[in-house]
C-alpha cells in the first residue's frame, strides 16, 4: 500500500474543492485533492448553460468555463497533487489524520494529513426519497442524471417528457430537452410558488410555452417496461382533488425535487450533522465537530450560485491554513442561531474581532423584508432586504464594530430573524 | 396589443403589463425601476437569448464539446442555429473561446467552444 503525507487533503475536485485547494496551496501548504471522476470540475462540467460567475468574475460564463478557470489555477501550483478516479473510503482522525482511499491507478492508498476539507458536494433526491405511487418502469430519471446523459455522454433520454419539481436543474433541463428535440409536456410543482430562480422560469419555460402546474402533484406513474404516462392531480389546502386529475402521455419523467449534501463518509467518521442543512455543524472558521476537519460548498449546505461556493471555500481554506499554522482557536467562537422565519444560518458560530460572513435561507416569501440580528432580544444590526424567498439564499456580514456592541454582555448567543 | 411578462433584470421579478399601438410607443406598467422598461422594450422589439449546446467530438478526451454563442442571439434565429450546431463534428485540439461558426447569418454573433478539447 502506497503511503503519502500532505498538510491537507481535500475530498472532491469540484468547485468547492478546487477553490479550497488553490487557496491552501497558495499559502505554501501541501495539498492532495481526491476526485472520484476521471476529470476535475465536478457538476460544472455538465452544466453547459450560462449564468455562472456573474458575481465572481463579473462575466456571464458557462459551467465548463467557470470550472476550467479554477482547474488552470490548480494546475499551476506545484504543491497540489491531484488523484483522479480516487474515492476516499475511511478516515481515522487523530494527529495526524489517516485517510484510506481507493485509486484506480495506485490501488489502496493511505494518506496522512493534519487537516481535511470536506468538499464532496451534494446528490439528488430520487423517486425513493419522495415516494410516487405507480409501476416501476424505465424512463424515470433525476434531472441531473438526464443532464449528464445529454451533455457529457451524448444520449437523449426520451421523446416526450414530464418534469416533476421546479428546481433550477429541472427548469434548465426543460429548455435543454426542448433544444435537443424532446417535447416537454409540463413542469409539476407541489408548492404554490416555483422553487427555481425567476430568470429560469422565464427563459426555460415561458420561452417555449411549457406549462408550469403549481400546487399539483404526480399521483401515478404508468407503464410496464417503459413509462407510458402519468396522472397529475391538483392540490387544494394540501389535499389532492382527485376529481380534477388529468393524464399526460409521456415516455420520460425527470425529477428535480431537491438536493442532499453528500455526507455518508463524514457521518461514518463522527462528524456531527445539522438536520436543517444536511451538512456538518461548523464553527466560525467552517471547522466541523471533528478538530482539523473543515467543510465548504454543497456538502455544507446547498447553494444556489457557484459564485457563493467559491467564496465560501476560499474563506474556509484561509482558516485551514490558520489551523495548520497553529493559530486557530475554536474556543473563542460563539453560537449564532436561526430565529423567526429563518430556516438556517451558516456558519453556526461567529468570532468577535473579525468580519464574519453568513449565508441563510428564509422560510417565507416577502417583499421589503428586514433582517434582524439580535443579542438577548436587543437588535445588534438590521438590514433591509428588497425581496426574500426560500429559493434565494441571503448573505450578510457582521464586522468587528457590529459585534463590539454586544461585547459587554455575558450572553454571547446571537439570533437571526426575518420580519 | 397587451402582454404580461416578468422582468428578470433582478430577483424582485416585477410583473409587467406592456401595452403598445406601434413599436415606437411601448408603455410599461408594474416596473419598480428603469431596468423594467428597457427589459420590456427589448422583449417586445427584439428578444435575444444566449444559446448553449454541445457538439459531437469525433475524437478527443470527451464525446461532446460544450459551446455557446458569444452574445445573445435573436430568438428567431435559434432553431436554425441549433440544427447547424448538431451537424458539426470537431477534432482536437480545440481551445476554450475558439470560434467554431463566425458571424452566424450575418448577425455578428459567433459560436465559441466553452472548454478545451485535448487529444487523448
Amino acid at each position: 500500500m502506497i503511503e503519502k503525507h500532505y498538510d491537507a487533503v481535500v475530498f472532491g475536485g469540484g468547485s468547492a474543492g478546487l477553490a479550497a485547494a488553490v487557496r491552501i496551496a497558495g499559502q505554501g501548504c501541501s495539498v492532495a485533492v481526491l476526485e472520484r471522476e476521471n476529470e476535475l470540475g465536478g457538476i460544472l462540467n455538465q452544466c453547459i448553460h450560462n449564468g455562472f460567475g456573474i458575481q465572481r468574475f463579473k462575466e456571464d460564463l458557462t459551467g465548463p468555463e467557470y470550472a476550467e478557470r479554477f482547474i488552470e489555477m490548480v494546475e499551476e501550483l506545484d504543491n497540489v497533487s491531484i488523484f483522479l478516479e480516487t474515492t476516499a473510503l475511511e478516515v481515522t482522525h487523530g494527529t495526524p489524520h489517516s485517510v484510506f482511499a481507493y485509486s484506480k491507478r495506485y490501488g489502496v492508498i493511505k494518506i496522512e494529513c493534519r487537516a481535511i476539507v470536506l468538499a464532496m458536494g451534494c446528490r439528488e433526491r430520487n423517486r425513493g426519497n419522495i415516494g410516487i405511487p405507480g409501476t416501476r418502469p424505465a424512463g424515470v430519471f433525476t434531472a441531473g442524471l438526464a443532464q449528464r446523459l445529454i451533455n457529457i455522454d451524448g444520449y437523449i433520454p426520451g421523446r416526450r417528457a414530464v418534469i416533476l419539481g421546479s428546481g433550477d436543474i429541472g427548469l434548465i433541463m426543460a429548455r435543454r430537452l426542448t433544444w435537443v428535440g424532446v417535447e416537454v409536456l409540463g413542469v409539476i410543482e407541489i408548492q404554490g410558488y416555483p422553487s427555481g430562480l425567476t430568470r429560469n422560469i422565464v427563459q426555460c419555460l415561458n420561452d417555449f410555452n411549457i406549462p408550469l402546474y403549481l400546487s399539483h402533484t404526480l399521483s401515478e406513474i404508468r407503464g410496464k417496461d417503459r413509462v407510458t404516462g402519468v396522472t397529475v392531480t391538483p392540490l387544494q389546502d394540501g389535499k389532492t382533488v382527485t376529481a380534477k386529475s388529468f393524464d399526460l402521455d409521456c415516455d420520460t419523467i425527470l425529477l428535480s425535487v431537491g438536493l442532499i449534501p453528500d455526507n455518508e463518509l463524514s457521518r461514518k467518521f463522527g462528524v456531527s450533522l445539522n438536520p436543517e442543512t444536511g451538512g456538518p455543524f461548523v464553527d466560525a472558521g467552517l471547522m466541523s465537530s471533528v478538530p482539523g476537519v473543515f467543510a465548504c460548498g454543497n456538502v455544507l449546505h446547498v447553494h444556489d450560485l457557484v459564485d457563493y461556493v467559491s467564496e465560501e471555500s476560499e474563506r474556509c481554506a484561509s482558516f485551514v491554513v490558520e489551523y495548520l499554522n497553529g493559530t486557530y482557536n475554536p474556543l473563542l467562537h460563539h453560537p449564532i442561531v436561526s430565529g423567526a422565519n429563518v430556516k438556517y444560518v451558516i456558519p453556526n458560530k461567529y468570532l468577535p474581532g473579525m468580519t464574519n460572513r453568513f449565508y441563510l435561507r428564509s422560510l417565507i416569501v416577502k417583499n421589503k423584508a428586514e433582517l434582524v440580528i439580535s443579542l438577548e432580544g436587543e437588535p445588534l444590526k438590521r438590514k433591509n432586504l428588497a425581496h426574500v424567498q426560500p429559493s434565494e439564499m441571503v448573505s450578510f456580514s457582521l464586522d468587528e464594530q457590529d459585534l463590539s456592541r454586544g461585547s459587554e454582555s455575558r450572553e454571547k448567543k446571537l439570533e437571526v430573524s426575518i420580519y | 396589443m397587451e402582454r404580461k411578462m416578468v422582468c428578470i433584470s433582478c430577483p424582485l421579478g416585477c410583473r409587467l403589463t406592456v401595452t403598445w399601438e406601434d413599436e415606437n410607443d411601448i408603455a410599461v406598467k408594474g416596473n419598480k425601476c428603469a431596468k423594467g422598461e428597457s427589459y420590456a422594450q427589448e422583449e417586445i422589439l427584439a428578444p435575444k437569448r444566449v444559446v448553449t449546446a454541445t457538439v459531437r467530438a469525433a475524437t478527443g478526451a470527451v464525446r461532446r464539446l460544450p459551446v455557446k454563442t458569444n452574445l445573445p442571439m435573436l430568438k428567431g434565429y435559434i432553431p436554425a442555429l441549433l440544427n447547424r450546431i448538431y451537424k458539426l463534428e470537431l477534432r482536437p485540439p480545440i481551445v476554450r473561446g475558439q470560434v467554431l461558426l463566425k458571424n452566424i447569418e450575418g448577425t455578428g454573433v459567433d459560436l465559441v467552444a466553452t472548454r478545451n478539447l485535448k487529444k487523448v
